[in-house]
């Protein structure tokens, strides 16, 4: 865990809402809306919790994070840019042709991304095998699991979630990017997932409520329990705003995917300046 | 060859091969491999036993996970041991490893190039009583559109053993077909030579050959025996237990050689080794008298699989019309092999 104070962190943050509407604009699209609900809690990661090193990506003792909402790549690929396991320079090419950089990360372009992603519901499987694996090996290192809340509708992420208490894990943390939103509508719309906290806390998940999952010392506080949390794998659901940080996108479902003209640019880096 | 450390307790060959079923030997196998290969771990869905990944299990019981009947999570969490620096073998039935996690085994584990190797007992046919929901018609064709996928079909369990074995020299994903119960073996002991991706010369012939996998290899055997008996006629025999990447050389020889093809799998015959075969002849620009054998498009029956290998013409007096059939096909053979393309 690296000693880094809360207004560092928010500073981060801000640094990656701004990269994430220039990498939007460089990719000429992509999900602004749940890359900027997560950024928060990928900065908080990256820049204070997980133990990664940027000299060393396959580092086997590295904690493992897993972006099981792989559409959130263009808030990902940016907080590891910043982090400096990649180019900045590179996001300018973000799915352009022959690109390591497009809409879902790829383990085998993307330096410092430890799992392939897109399709939901198969991260949790992916981190349980993580952890599992350090538990084979005996190893320290921890597993992350980021998911959007409209991908717990995914049946794969249930059968993970039993397997999870049953080996232990308490090696392995999920965190559930609850903004509230899928592509068609609000998730108790789509598809309801409440009581949401119920359900993991019935598979055997110690679980943290974070009501605002956009607010750094809140997201902090849970981190720091769920690292010390021991006998069960821990979930930490975050509710948090879908575009947070950019005044015409917050809350808004068209946000979920699109492209930005230079006068919402404008605008988009003025709120984040603001914020 | 280096020397085979017994598997059973008693030897490894002639005896094994004649009393165990390619599932038993799959687990023995295993069991000894992982006593040298600290990094083997094994992974089910609730089919410990019936695929035989226990014998493992019970030797390594911390290194064995029953995910219980999740077949997503199973090989998702292959994917996720692999990334931890594992060797996974993940073991169910052929047609929820081929189709229940179909997205998983591509996504997760192909795509990203992981060393998990799936063992996929009871495909084709050779559950024959359970019917269609538990046969597995289907897994060589979904399985080799997989990109970076080696696809093996071993023709017995002297065969599994050296295909287990030789699937950790694999720097990928691996799929290995068996079947269900005990298939009668080809391989009479563990002299033969085993290579991945390189089709084993079974019978020598001259005027046809069958290219076949599985529990055909042996059925073809017998078959170009008898039609050497009966008939006077040279059937050729090529064991393709690789279906990818598929030995090229020894079909474009055996067109070469004897102009008319039969393939022979225990599958569709839409994707699986006869469209891989034909694909090769297509590509070759050579032409022959050509004929899959196997389920034509259909869901296959209930019964004991003797009873439908011999329904679908998969057994010894099926292969021997088969032959005859395409020895009495007009065929204008062109002599002037080395003028095509």
């Amino acid at each position: 865990m690296t000693n880094i104070s809360v207004a560092e962190l928010k500073e981060k943050a801000k640094q990656l809402r701004n990269l994430i509407i220039d990498t939007t604009v460089w990719a000429g699209s992509g999900h602004a809306g749940g890359a900027l609900s997560s950024a928060d809690i990928l900065i908080a990661l990256y820049f204070k919790y997980l133990n990664v090193d940027p000299k060393k990506p396959c580092w086997e003792d590295r904690d493992r994070f897993v972006l099981s909402k792989g559409h959130a790549a263009v808030g990902y690929i940016p907080c590891l840019a910043l982090k400096g396991f990649i180019d900045k320079e590179g996001l300018k090419r973000f799915n352009h042709f022959k690109s390591p950089y497009g809409m879902h990360p790829d383990s085998l372009k993307v330096t410092g991304c430890d799992a392939s992603t897109g399709s939901l519901g198969h991260g949790l499987p992916m981190g349980v095998g993580m952890a599992l694996g350090a538990k084979v090996q005996k190893k320290a290192y921890k597993t992350v699991v980021l998911l959007g809340d409209g991908e717990c509708n995914e049946g794969s992420n249930y059968e993970a979630m039993m397997s999870a208490n049953h080996y232990k894990l308490d090696n392995l943390i999920a965190i559930v990017d609850r903004n509230k939103f899928m592509i068609d509508g609000p998730t108790e719309e789509v598809m309801s997932l409440e009581p949401f906290a119920a359900k993991w806390t019935a598979f055997g998940w110690n679980v943290i409520e974070v009501d605002d999952g956009n607010n750094m010392e809140k997201v902090c506080a849970a981190l720091d329990t769920a690292w010390e949390h021991k006998g069960s794998p821990t979930v930490i659901i975050a509710s948090t705003v879908k575009g947070k940080g950019v005044s015409f996108m917050e809350n808004q479902v068209v946000w979920h995917y699109g492209a930005l003209d230079s006068s919402q640019v404008e605008q988009a880096k003025a709120d984040i300046a603001n914020s | 060859m280096a020397e085979k450390k017994s598997v059973t307790g008693t030897t490894w060959n002639c005896y094994d091969a004649n009393t165990m079923s390619a599932k038993e030997i799959y687990g023995r196998v295993l069991r000894q491999l992982a006593e040298d290969n600290p990094k083997i771990v094994g992974v089910t869905a609730d089919l410990e036993k019936s695929t035989n990944i226990g014998i493992f299990g019970k030797a390594f019981p911390d290194r064995m996970f029953n995910v219980g009947i999740a077949e997503q999570n199973l090989f998702g969490v292959a994917a996720g041991l692999a990334k931890s620096g594992l060797i996974p073998f993940a073991s169910t039935f052929a047609v929820f490893a081929s189709m229940r996690a179909a997205e998983q085994v591509r996504s997760d584990i192909c795509y990203q190039k992981l060393p998990v190797k799936i063992i996929a007992t009871h495909a084709g046919i050779s559950f024959g009583q359970a019917g269609t929901t538990h046969h597995c018609t289907e897994d060589l064709a979904i399985m080799r559109s997989f990109a970076n996928m080696t696809v093996i079909v071993p023709a017995d369990g002297a065969e599994t053993g050296r295909a287990v074995e030789a699937c950790l020299d694999i720097d990928g994903p691996v799929y290995i077909r068996v079947g269900r119960g005990f298939e009668p073996p080809y391989h009479k002991d563990q002299d033969f030579e085993f290579t991945i991706g390189k089709g084993e010369l079974v019978r020598e012939g001259s005027d046809a050959t069958i290219i076949t996998c599985g529990i055909g290899v042996l059925q073809s055997a017998v078959a170009s025996d008898e039609l050497k008996r009966m008939d006077g006629l040279s059937v050729r025999v090529i064991n393709m237990h690789t279906i990818k990447p598929i030995d090229k050389e020894i079909i474009l020889d055996a067109v070469k050689s004897t102009r008319r093809i039969i393939t022979l799998e225990e599958h569709n015959v839409i994707g699986g080794l006869g469209d891989a075969v034909a694909s090769v002849i297509a590509e070759s620009g050579k032409g022959c008298a050509f004929t899959k054998l196997g389920l034509q498009d259909e869901y296959s029956l209930v019964g004991y699989p003797e009873d439908l290998y011999s329904h679908y013409k998969m057994d010894t007096s099926g292969i021997v019309d088969s032959v005859r059939e395409i020895m009495g096909r007009e065929f204008e053979a062109d002599e002037d092999w080395a003028d095509e393309v």
